[in-house]
């Protein structure tokens, strides 16, 4: 008997909230132009799903950056203009490209200076 | 140097690798997602102009500089969270708040049925149909609600859903603001 209710109750069950999906993405209809966004694109994070670029990205919110990026290179702004635009927004975490900023010195020169520090045990060990 | 000292050395690779064991053992539990916070504070929110739902008034970044300080909520039908703060909402405008709204990647059916069911407590909702308004608040995602003075300039953010525990600390910075 229950069990009857309850089908009965879900064919009266409405449609659960979801997000629509986003619009389809026009791309730039120059080549050169598009190009230029799509690598934009794989340089630039995805806020709601963090670790994916824009570009590999299917949220409503990496569309929305998509298009913004499009814009923003038709409208002629420069690669570094365009990642400028993001980080003004969202801060140094919005880009895959690592800027060469104090605290990250370390991670720049730490290749150099493990060289140094091999460099050094291996001629220590070669005077001996 | 002695030969026991120079020995030493040999632990060195032992405690560099026991520092990193830390180090990492340290994150380990921490939320993995990180919470990005609007570098927008501070700034004036870029020029917008919305059109309205329904044939409402919308609303454009010239409403956020009145000179009075007001409350601009980003929230969606299709986002749970925004459905669980619209009785603070309904509090802060019982308060006296000036509060717009920005409805973002919505339609104006889905919208009509969120407000009938979960009350309007917005003076103007604007139609943000790409969701290109997110970037103008420097917002990660739906619901966040700031406090813009009556220049139009950003003051604070809150991200997610505003709990009743909120509402006091939204008053306190509108009246900052002020």
């Amino acid at each position: 008997m229950k069990e009857i209710l309850v089908a009965l109750l879900l064919l009266f069950g409405g449609p659960a909230f979801a997000e629509p999906p986003p619009p389809p993405d026009v791309p730039l209809a120059d080549a050169g132009l598009e190009a230029k966004a799509t690598s934009l694109m794989h340089q630039l994070r995805c806020l709601t799903c963090q670790n994916q670029s824009i570009a590999e990205s299917n949220a409503g919110q990496a569309q929305a950056m998509r298009a913004e990026v499009r814009e923003l290179v038709a409208a002629g702004r420069t690669p570094d203009e365009v990642r400028a635009f993001f980080v003004e927004r969202y801060g140094n975490w919005v880009s895959f490209v690592p800027p060469a900023r104090t605290d990250t010195l370390f991670l720049w020169a730490a290749p150099v200076l493990l060289l140094l520090v091999g460099g050094v045990l291996v001629s220590n060990r070669f005077r001996r | 140097m002695t030969a026991n000292r120079r020995q030493l050395i040999w632990l060195l690779p032992l405690l560099l690798f026991i520092g990193l064991l830390a180090l990492m053992g340290g994150h380990l539990g921490r939320s993995p997602t990180a919470v990005i916070k609007s570098q927008m504070i501070g700034k004036p929110v870029g020029a917008f102009d919305l059109a309205g739902m329904d044939g409402a008034k919308g609303l454009s970044s010239a409403d956020l500089a009145t000179g009075k300080p007001v409350l601009v909520n980003l929230f969606a039908s299709w986002c749970l969270p925004c459905a669980v703060e619209a009785p603070q909402l309904e509090k802060l405008k019982e308060a006296g708040v000036v509060l717009h709204g920005i409805a973002v990647r919505d339609t104006a059916e889905d919208m009509h049925g969120f407000l009938a069911r979960h009350g309007n407590p917005f003076d103007l909702i604007g139609d943000d149909k790409g969701g290109r308004m997110l970037l103008n608040f420097g917002a990660s995602g739906v619901p966040e609600t700031y406090v813009i003075d009556g220049k139009g300039v950003i003051r604070y953010q809150h991200l997610g859903e505003i709990r009743p525990e909120h509402v006091p600390i939204l008053l306190r910075e509108l009246e900052k603001a002020a």
